[in-house]
């Protein structure tokens, strides 16, 4: 399959960049191109012109000072599964790093684009609402700060408005951590992934942060979940399942020729509880 | 027009492509490099995998405008008729195929497997090989080739020619 005609640019800066996005609509990013190719090829995005950011410099860093880490919007989706600092102090996200796709997509796909292409059935959205992280975005004017909870708004709906750049993604360290997936088979996609976040208190559940994606038009914070799970005993399976009951309660859950919206419902109640069970079992 | 310059097998090119043109075609249609085949052509089935910098990648959702000032490795880089690389060898040997087609993209992989894990377990490899589709094999053997590539390959065994491997009478 032959993609749309467009014209090519690979700016060698950030300010570059933006220069060349600035004031079109009919520009894209073009970051690993893992979702943006293959929707070419089928013709549903034809972009008039790519700008490639592959050669900026920066935006392929990992840093963490032992607290926060600040992770650029080109690593790819293999750099996160293979970081060692990452799976000790933010599991939730290496988790979902090491199952997204296959290891020649992981190799490709990068964690900015994924975020900025807003997929409904994407995993790290849920991740990164669980860890509460911080997106940064670049435009024409300077950079602005967005909570992930602002940034994903609707089906492949950000944010991003026209002429930003997502450079950064970064949140605190998050040892409890964890993402449990429901993974289609053919696609590798999410029918339903589940991240959570515990903040352990002894053996008990101080605060939890449980976020759910594939189920409905954006990941979602399961919050009367996390409001269950205050003060529960962290190894008591029984409790945890209990309060992951409904975890998808108030959400509009997709149905398609994958699955119903009653089975994806029920299902992030399956995977919200294993996604607990195994944060708890790293606290 | 884009002008792209990319070492492919060791060999510098500079061509003018449209930016629209995959990799993959570039590979197969401008330099005539018709190892990597287009299978599903949507990022699946890994049929087009070839190596980006040493890295196992997807021709078929790379286009060739992305990979100038990069180097390309594909199957006919990996190895040749007279002196096979120890995947191409342990493929043969233990019957890791049967039509063949998905078999350049799945050798190339296992290479970028057994570069990130030398020494795998059969549930490593079967996670490894999951960007490639086999509708022959039921992959049993291309489990049993990796394993050997890998036992081979750690042994840093001196590679055996093609005429060594042939069957007595068969040259």
């Amino acid at each position: 399959m032959i993609t749309a005609a467009f014209e090519y640019y690979r700016p060698a800066s950030l300010d570059e960049a933006l220069r060349l996005l600035g004031g079109r609509d009919d520009a894209k990013i073009l970051a690993g191109g893992h979702s943006l190719i293959p929707m070419m090829k089928l013709r549903l995005a034809e972009p008039a012109a790519l700008i490639d950011i592959a050669a900026i410099p920066d935006l392929g860093r990992i840093d963490f000072d032992g607290k926060r880490f600040r992770i650029g919007a080109l690593v790819t989706h293999a750099t996160l599964a293979a970081n060692r600092d990452l799976e000790k102090n933010a599991p939730a996200l290496w988790d979902a790093a090491n199952h997204i796709g296959d290891p020649q997509v992981r190799n490709r796909g990068t964690i900015g684009g994924s975020a900025s292409h807003g997929d409904p059935s994407a995993d790290y959205p849920s991740v990164l609402l669980a860890l509460g992280a911080t997106l940064s975005l670049a435009g024409k004017s300077g950079s602005r700060d967005v909570g992930a909870d602002a940034f994903f708004r609707g089906m492949f709906d950000t944010a991003l408005a026209p002429g930003e750049i997502l450079t950064t993604v970064s949140f605190d360290a998050a040892p409890a951590s964890a993402y449990a997936k429901y993974q289609h088979p053919a696609s590798g996609y999410a029918m339903v992934g589940v991240a959570a976040n515990l903040r352990l208190n002894g053996g008990t559940v101080g605060e939890a942060r449980i976020a759910v994606t594939g189920v409905g038009d954006s990941a979602f914070r399961a919050g009367n979940v996390e409001k269950a799970l205050a003060g529960a005993r962290a190894g008591d399976a029984d409790a945890i399942k209990k309060a992951c009951s409904n975890a998808a309660s108030g959400v509009d859950a997709r149905s398609d020729s994958q699955a119903s919206g009653t089975y994806r419902a029920a299902m992030a109640d399956v995977y919200a509880a294993r996604a607990v069970s195994a944060a708890a079992a790293r606290g | 027009m884009e002008t792209v310059n990319i070492e492919v097998n060791g060999r510098s090119y500079s061509n003018e492509v449209e930016p629209r043109l995959l990799l993959v075609h570039y590979l197969r249609d401008t330099l005539g490099l018709t190892g990597t085949h287009v299978g599903c052509d949507t990022s699946s089935c890994g049929a087009c995998t070839v190596l980006l910098d040493g890295i196992s990648v997807k021709s078929c959702t790379v286009f060739a405008a992305q990979a100038g000032g990069h180097a390309v490795t594909t199957i006919e880089g990996i190895g040749n008729s007279g002196a096979l690389h120890p995947m191409q060898e342990a493929f043969w040997a233990k019957h890791g195929l049967q039509c063949g087609f998905c078999t350049p993209g799945m050798i190339v992989s296992c290479i970028d497997l057994l570069r990130r894990n030398p020494d795998p377990s059969d549930a490593e490899i079967r996670a490894g090989i999951e960007g490639n589709l086999c509708r022959c094999t039921g992959y049993e053997n291309i489990v049993r080739a990796v394993r050997a590539a890998a036992a081979a390959m750690k042994a840093d065994e001196p590679r055996r020619s093609v005429a060594e491997l042939l069957p007595v009478g068969a040259s």
